[in-house]
């Protein structure tokens, strides 16, 4: 039956050229833009070159002071002392790594200025991240502990620099000081905000390394799970972790919060939906009903378009109706054989909407909007665009396939619209 | 008064139809009433029938007399507000809707006056159209049965053909395939010749006929006594009643 109905739809939708442009049209641009914020969203979040492995990986952006006496609130990321205190000793992370923000830097090269953004990372960092080395390798451990002035550098930079990729044990100048190349890798996206850089070099020669007992500090953290499934384990581990934190300033400081989260959930947390400062809620629920409901607010238009569209043809489809229940189709049938029409409809529409979205990323890559960002439509973003279209089919077909399939046949083969 | 009407109009059916075979259909005390807000019109009123197998029955009337509403509830697309309606003997009263759309699909054929092909499909997906709502029915099947209806009605050679490039005559030659196919026990047709030149309205009848000399049973509304006069029986309708 699903075969016929679909070879029907084929032959309909064939048939009625224009009606078909119409609506592929508004189906194709309406998941274009969809698959395209898809696309992005999937770029920041998913596991993508060096965070391949961010379904194990928590990542501690702040840490959140909250101060005495209402003097307000202290957001700093942890200090050296608060990772190698408590973090280093929890139990469930395989590896812990630190890196700091980016901090912009001048190289000089022969055609000039060469601005750069520089991280500060220890060894653990090249661990967990999975970054594509072009040459060379990583710097160690031991190397971040004798503070050895090491770097490894993206292949821009390599290129800009030298002129060429092929630069390992040479030395590059960055802010006046000299660093010997350890290793070249292929460009990270300015998007991975906790491992995007041009220049890498160990945490040990940052010059606002400060050693004392404070909790704040200048490093982000990573925390790696020995599975995807242990990653909640570790969350808990790490919130239970934050509660026995001794308060090294306590006439400042009344009570510290802070989070392991997922790459996801370290942005949404930041937006306080409930303006609650000390709520713990990372929002990641709110922020997929928010998405949901803009995405659907999205599409309702051009269902409604296609709901329009399609009870009108009601009226012109009168007659078949009436005949297809003359010869013994059930109302059932009937919405069957319209769903499966939309839905086929609205498939074909996200293949091409998918089509489309590859050359609007394409189009995004060329425009070098983001730094390095190479965008581009995975199995997922593709699964979800033809679950998106599927529930574009459904969301515009129930309703007239309903109204359908209650038409009264005698009055249909009448030749009027009218209802029971 | 009803018990009375009942006899008699077997009596006068018995008479008309030497040859007629078991009952196919059998209306009994048939009421049909519209109601709207104000005014009540009795459409059919103590309609008592039997089409026996094998039958052609033309049913004649002048327009709004209730013919195509009693066609229509001939073939279940419509409920009589009182009286029996029996299909093979057994009262369909008792059936579900989907009950009486699998009825509709294997026991009855329609012929409408307008044709009522679907255009977007080929003249072979149009006759197919009753088997595709029979469960156990291949592709293949299907497509042999429409094809042997078509060559029945001398279509043979225009199944790719869309309704639109045919003349009003072949269209209702399709329509009338599609009835065929799904080999049902009674063609219901309503005024089949009644967009037809008098020409093609000769040669859909001659069609109908050779049909039924082959054994289908058939119920024609229709306007023309001249083709009515030419099946075996024939039933006059006044004002929602029957008066012959």
């Amino acid at each position: 039956m699903l075969l016929s109905y679909l070879k029907l739809a084929w032959k309909v939708l064939l048939r009625r050229r224009f009606f078909t442009f119409i609506n592929l049209f508004g189906v194709s641009f309406t998941l274009m833009i969809l698959l395209v914020v898809m696309a992005l969203v999937d770029h920041v979040v998913g596991p993508n070159m060096p965070e391949k492995r961010i379904d194990r990986m928590l990542f501690v952006n702040t840490i959140r002071q909250e101060r005495v006496d209402g003097h307000g609130w202290m957001n700093r990321p942890a200090s050296v002392h608060f990772v190698d205190t408590y973090i280093r000793r929890m139990k469930t992370p395989e590896k812990v790594a630190l890196t700091s923000n980016i901090y912009d830097a001048t190289a000089f090269t022969n055609n000039g200025l060469l601005p750069l953004d520089v991280r500060y990372t220890d060894g653990n960092f090249w661990q967990i991240m999975d970054f594509a080395f072009v040459g060379g390798r990583a710097f160690s451990e031991a190397e971040v502990a004798q503070a050895q002035r090491v770097c490894v550098i993206n292949e821009a930079t390599a290129r800009s620099y030298f002129g060429t990729a092929n630069v390992v044990g040479r030395t590059i100048e960055v802010d006046l000081k000299r660093y010997r190349v350890a290793g070249v890798v292929r460009n990270v996206s300015a998007v991975h905000i906790a491992s995007y850089a041009d220049v890498w070099v160990p945490y040990t020669l940052s010059p606002s390394l400060v050693r004392d007992s404070s909790i704040g500090g200048e490093f982000l953290v990573v925390l790696l799970a020995p599975t995807a499934a242990a990653a909640p384990a570790m969350r808990e581990e790490y919130r239970q972790m934050v509660q026995r934190v001794e308060i090294p300033n306590p006439k400042e400081v009344k009570a510290i919060y802070s989070y392991a989260d997922p790459m996801l959930a370290t942005f949404t947390r930041a937006l306080h939906f409930s303006g609650d400062m000390d709520e713990d809620d990372d929002n990641v629920g709110t922020f997929y009903l928010i998405c949901t409901i803009l995405g659907l607010l999205f599409m309702l238009l051009p269902a409604l378009n296609l709901v329009n569209l399609n009870v009108t043809r009601i009226l012109e489809r009168s007659s078949e109706i009436g005949v297809r229940k003359a010869f013994g189709a059930t109302g059932r049938n009937l919405v069957g054989q319209f769903l499966v029409e939309n839905v086929v409809l609205a498939v074909v529409g996200g293949l091409l909407g998918l089509g489309l979205a590859a050359g609007a990323l394409a189009l995004l890559n060329e425009a070098h909007v983001v730094a390095y960002a190479q965008f581009s439509l995975s199995w997922r973003v593709f699964g979800w665009g033809l679950g998106l279209a599927l529930l574009f089919g459904l969301m515009s077909g129930v309703y007239p396939a309903w109204k359908m399939s209650r038409l009264n046949p005698v009055v249909a083969l009448r030749g009027s619209g009218e209802q029971k | 008064m009803e018990n009375m009407l009942a006899p008699a109009a077997h009596r006068a059916t018995d008479t008309v139809r030497p040859q007629a075979g078991p009952p196919v259909l059998q209306l009994r005390n048939i009421e049909k009433v519209y109601q709207t807000k104000t005014i009540e019109t009795v459409a059919l009123h103590q309609v008592n029938l039997t089409i026996g197998k094998g039958e052609f029955v033309s049913i004649m009337g002048p327009s709004g007399c209730g013919k195509s509403t009693l066609l229509s509830i001939m073939g279940l697309l419509d409920e009589p507000t009182s009286g029996e309606i029996e299909l093979d003997g057994r009262p369909v009263q008792s059936y579900s809707d989907r009950e009486l759309a699998a009825l509709r699909n294997q026991k009855i054929g329609f012929v409408f006056q307008s044709y009522h092909l679907i255009n977007d499909l080929s003249v072979l997906d149009n006759v197919e159209l009753p088997l595709l709502y029979r469960s156990g029915v291949s592709g293949r099947e299907r497509r042999e049965r429409a094809l042997a209806a078509l060559e029945r009605v001398g279509l043979g050679a225009r199944t790719n053909h869309f309704p639109g490039q045919l003349s009003g005559g072949q269209r209702q030659r399709v329509a009338i395939a599609r009835a065929l196919a799904g080999r049902p026990e009674l063609i219901l047709a309503d005024e089949p010749t009644g967009n037809l030149d008098s020409v093609m309205g000769e040669e859909i009848l001659e069609l109908l006929l050779h049909l039924n000399r082959e054994g289908t049973t058939i119920v024609m509304v229709t306007h023309d006594e001249q083709q009515a006069l030419k099946t075996q029986r024939l039933i006059r309708f006044f004002d929602g009643s029957q008066v012959s």
